[in-house]
Formats: C-alpha cells, sequence, structure tokens
C-alpha cells in the first residue's frame, strides 16, 4: 500500500512539474509577445543579401515595412526582390501568439554563447499553413534568436536574428532566413540557349541550401503607415 | 577608293529593295512591343511559372531592357536573311545586270572594287544593326521603362542592376555587328559565283541554317566541329548579359562571367570574315568577267 502510494506521489509530482513548466513556458511566450505588441507598425532600411546556388543577385538596398498583426512588405530600392515564398514575410509577433498555438517546453540550448529556452509551437487551427514552429527564446532579454517554422505549403524555414540597440523592442539588426531549394531548369526552347553547362557550374547547382541575409539598419517604429503600400 | 565607296553605298540605298529589310525589322519589333505591352504579363508568367513556385519576385521585371534582350533573341536569328538579301547581290546583281564587265573597264583595280562592294555591304549592315538597336532598346525604354533585368538561363538566374545593363547592350550590339557582317561576308562570297542574286542568297541562308543545326544539336559527333563554326558563336552576344558572383554569391557589378568565351568568338568571327573577304579576292582576281 506504502508503495503504491509513493508511486502515485511521483507519479503525481512529474505532472504538476510538467504542467508548472508549460505553464512557466507560456508565460514566456505571453512576455515576449507582449514585447512584440509594442510595435503596431515600423519603416526600416536595410540591405538584403540573396546567397541562393542558382540565383546572381546583387547585394540591394531594402526598405521593409511591417504593420500590425500580419502586413508584411520588402521593397527594393528601384530594383526587383528575389524572395523565397512564405519565409520571409513571417512575422515573429504572428507566430508568438498563445491564442492560436500550444506551446510546448523543449529544453534549453545554447545558441551562438546564448542561453536560450527552446519551444515548441503547435497551431491548434488545423487549416493553418503552418505545421509546428520551433523557437529559441532568449529568457534575460525577451528576444527571439531563432525560429524554425515547417509549413504545409512551403517547406521548413530557419529564421535565425541578432540583436542590438532595437533589442527593447524586440526588433533584430540582422535577419537570416535559411531555406530549401528545388532543382532550377529551364527548357532550351524557352532560354535559346543550347549550350551545355561546363562540370563546374552544374556541381554548384546541386546545392539545395538557399539563404537570404537582411540587415537593418534604422527603424521608424509606431509612426503610422499607410495600407496602400502592402497592397502593391 | 572613298569614291567608289560613295558609288556603291548609292546604288545600295537608291534601291526600294533595300529597305524591306528596314520595313521587316521595324514592323517586327512593333508587333513583338505591342504584344509584350498588351500581355506581356501573362507572357512573363509563363516563362518565370517554374521559378515563381519557389520564389516571389517584386519589382518590374517586364522593363525595356528585358523586352530589348526578347528582341535579340527572336531577331538575330533571322537578320541573317536580311543581310543576306544585300550582301549576295553585290556582285551577282552587277552581273546579273550587265555592268560588271563595264565597271572594270574603268581605271580602278579589282582589289579596291571588291573592298568598296564589301565596305559598303558593311555599312549597310552597320546601319540595320543601329536601326535594330533604336528600336529594339530605345524605344522599348522608352515603353516599358527601365528597371534590374532579371534573365532565366538554362540552369540559373542572373540578376543585373539597371545602371549595369547599358554598357552590356553597347558591347552585345558592337558583337551583333560584327556576327552580322560574318554573314555579309558569306555571303559576298558566294555572290562570285553566280550571275543572279537568288541563288547566293539561297546558299547564303543554306550555309546557315545548315550550320546552326549542327552548333544546337548536343550530338558529340558535331561537338568536333562546332568551335569552328561561326553560327556556334554569332549567339555569344549573350555572354555580356551574364555575370560574376563573389564568395558570397553576390554579383560584382561591371563584370563578365565569361570574357573569354566573348574575346574567342570574336577572334573566330574576325578569322571567318578575314578568310571570306580573301577569297573573295582571290576569286575575283583570277576571274574571267565575261557578263
Amino acid at each position: 500500500m506504502n508503495r503504491v502510494i509513493k508511486i502515485f506521489s511521483v507519479v503525481i509530482s512529474l505532472f504538476f512539474t510538467t504542467i508548472i513548466h508549460a505553464q512557466d513556458v507560456a508565460a514566456l511566450v505571453q512576455k515576449v509577445k507582449a514585447k512584440l505588441d509594442v510595435v503596431k507598425d515600423y519603416v526600416a532600411d536595410g540591405t538584403m543579401k540573396t546567397d541562393v546556388s542558382f540565383i546572381k543577385a546583387p547585394v540591394g538596398q531594402v526598405k521593409i515595412y511591417y504593420k500590425k498583426p500580419n502586413q508584411f512588405k520588402l521593397k527594393r530600392d528601384g530594383g526587383i526582390s528575389i524572395l523565397p515564398k512564405g519565409g520571409v514575410t513571417v512575422n515573429m509577433s504572428s507566430i508568438v501568439s498563445t491564442n492560436d498555438f500550444d506551446v510546448i517546453p523543449a529544453g534549453e540550448e545554447m545558441l551562438n554563447g546564448i542561453k536560450t529556452k527552446k519551444v515548441k509551437l503547435l497551431p491548434r487551427n488545423e487549416n493553418s499553413d503552418v505545421v509546428i514552429t520551433t523557437m529559441y527564446i532568449d529568457e534575460a532579454n525577451l528576444v527571439i534568436c531563432k525560429a524554425i517554422t515547417t509549413t504545409k505549403e512551403n517547406g521548413t524555414y530557419e529564421i535565425e536574428m541578432s540583436y542590438g540597440k532595437y533589442s527593447n523592442y524586440g526588433l533584430p539588426d540582422k535577419v537570416v532566413f535559411g531555406f530549401n531549394t528545388k532543382d532550377y531548369k529551364m527548357p532550351k526552347g524557352v532560354t535559346l540557349e543550347f549550350d551545355d553547362e561546363d562540370k563546374a557550374t552544374r556541381d554548384k547547382m546541386k546545392n539545395k541550401k538557399g539563404k537570404v541575409e537582411i540587415i537593418y539598419k534604422n527603424y521608424s517604429i509606431n509612426k503610422g503607415i499607410d495600407d496602400a503600400i502592402f497592397k502593391k | 577608293m572613298w569614291t567608289l565607296l560613295q558609288i556603291e553605298l548609292y546604288k545600295i540605298f537608291r534601291r526600294p529593295r533595300t529597305y524591306i529589310a528596314f520595313a521587316a525589322i521595324t514592323s517586327l519589333i512593333a508587333i513583338v512591343q505591342l504584344g509584350l505591352k498588351v500581355d506581356g504579363k501573362e507572357y512573363a508568367d509563363f516563362v518565370m511559372a517554374d521559378f515563381k513556385n519557389s520564389f516571389s519576385i517584386d519589382g518590374n521585371t517586364l522593363n525595356g531592357y528585358f523586352v530589348c534582350y526578347i528582341l535579340l533573341q527572336l531577331l538575330l536569328v533571322h537578320v541573317p536573311l536580311l543581310i543576306a538579301l544585300i550582301a549576295a547581290d553585290m556582285i551577282s546583281g552587277e552581273a546579273n545586270g550587265g555592268t560588271l564587265r563595264f565597271l572594270l573597264t574603268k581605271p580602278v583595280s579589282r582589289f579596291n572594287f571588291i573592298m568598296a562592294k564589301f565596305l559598303a555591304a558593311t555599312i549597310y549592315t552597320i546601319a540595320l544593326l543601329i536601326w535594330l538597336a533604336i528600336l529594339a532598346l530605345f524605344i522599348s525604354m522608352f515603353i516599358f521603362g527601365t528597371g534590374d533585368m532579371l534573365l532565366l538561363k538554362n540552369s540559373y538566374v542572373v540578376q543585373l542592376q539597371q545602371d549595369d545593363i547599358f554598357w552590356r547592350y553597347f558591347g552585345a550590339f558592337g558583337f551583333a555587328a560584327l556576327a552580322m557582317t560574318t554573314v555579309a561576308a558569306l555571303g559576298f562570297f558566294l555572290s562570285q559565283f553566280a550571275e543572279n542574286s537568288i541563288g547566293p542568297i539561297v546558299a547564303t541562308m543554306s550555309v546557315i541554317i545548315f550550320f546552326t543545326i549542327l552548333s544546337t544539336m548536343s550530338i558529340p559527333l558535331f561537338n568536333l566541329v562546332k568551335p569552328y563554326l561561326f553560327t556556334t558563336h554569332m549567339v555569344s552576344w549573350k555572354e555580356f548579359f551574364d555575370i560574376k558572383v563573389d564568395e558570397n554569391n553576390a554579383t560584382i557589378k561591371g563584370t563578365i562571367e565569361h570574357p573569354e568565351r566573348i574575346v574567342r568568338s570574336v577572334t573566330i568571327l574576325a578569322v571567318h570574315i578575314f578568310l571570306f573577304v580573301g577569297a573573295s579576292l582571290y576569286v575575283f582576281k583570277k576571274k574571267d568577267v565575261l557578263s
């Protein structure tokens, strides 16, 4: 009988520890969300580098627009911007919402010398494009250092963020989007190029990982943005 | 020589037939520009459909620079026929008209005679290409505006910045002038052997079609001769629209990925011109002109 009571006590303790831990993590996510919610909109200047094996693109000056809750627009100054579908428009504010997601603690991890709490977010809405998001939160500064998001339509994205003078707002100085790429091939009848590529070029194109790096130079926060900007 | 050249140019530009080429290019370019202005977005979406499955593209991709690239791809395959119409008629036309023998009674060396005719054909070729450049590039820039150029190659995509494009077109049109001069030289050479214009014109086009087929088919047997065919090198103007990248895969402005290919193609084409004109001089000097 004593033995049964002991086993029952251990199970109950573990159960409540798990619940308390989950509530701690949910509270952490809420705090991060509250910090991000201070930013209703921003306009930022930055530079963007696209590093995909089969895309030769220049480093460009970009303007980034964001308006709560999930309007996001990236414009290249006077040129063409090439962005992976889905990934770059994902913003942390829309992900970090315990109203729509279940929060599951997943331990801790060191990331670039910063101790982070690992959290998994599972969307409650079965029709959501997001399948799961894993976030690495810097508890001390209440910022998200890394997020890995798996979507139904556009595969898996990794977003790594570094912070500087705008960390009080939860806005990063540098964002690196990593994603998987599919093979790119155009028919010769469309390009009208009948030469075969050399082996070095073919080998280079086999790299299946791509990344887009955006370095933010300055933010103009909560100054108001016209919705028309996001419609163009 | 200068007087001879002026006379030959007068003879070329006096004939209504000469302006067929200019009219053909004008109407072809106009129709393509109209089509792209009306339905260009659908065309661009079709061409970029596969790429847009994975990437979203923001910005004006259908601008004047891109339209000009499409026009050059379409037209530089067909312009050789328009060049051959005049170049292949230079000697055979005189023979057909019965004026060749008469002209050679003048106190003009056969060398000067041939060179004046070839230079006149070359000036016609360059004039045609200048007209092509005005319509394809400047009018397209006026209609469609300017911007970055996004080019879809067979296995990669190239984005050229707006301020890094114009000089490339300058180089591409210069190269195209050399390529078309090679066609003119071929037509001029074949013109030596006939007394009517149709034969050399058809022969010039047949040679170009034949060599183009050899140049475009990826058959190992043909790969042995491909590097020596002028048709293989006529398309090297596209090398002006490829760019080097740094270790981070970012483009380096003002560079060309394979400049050595352009140099090689220029050399091959120049050698062909030299051979065709040299052969023309040799044949004409030895020829017994009876017509």
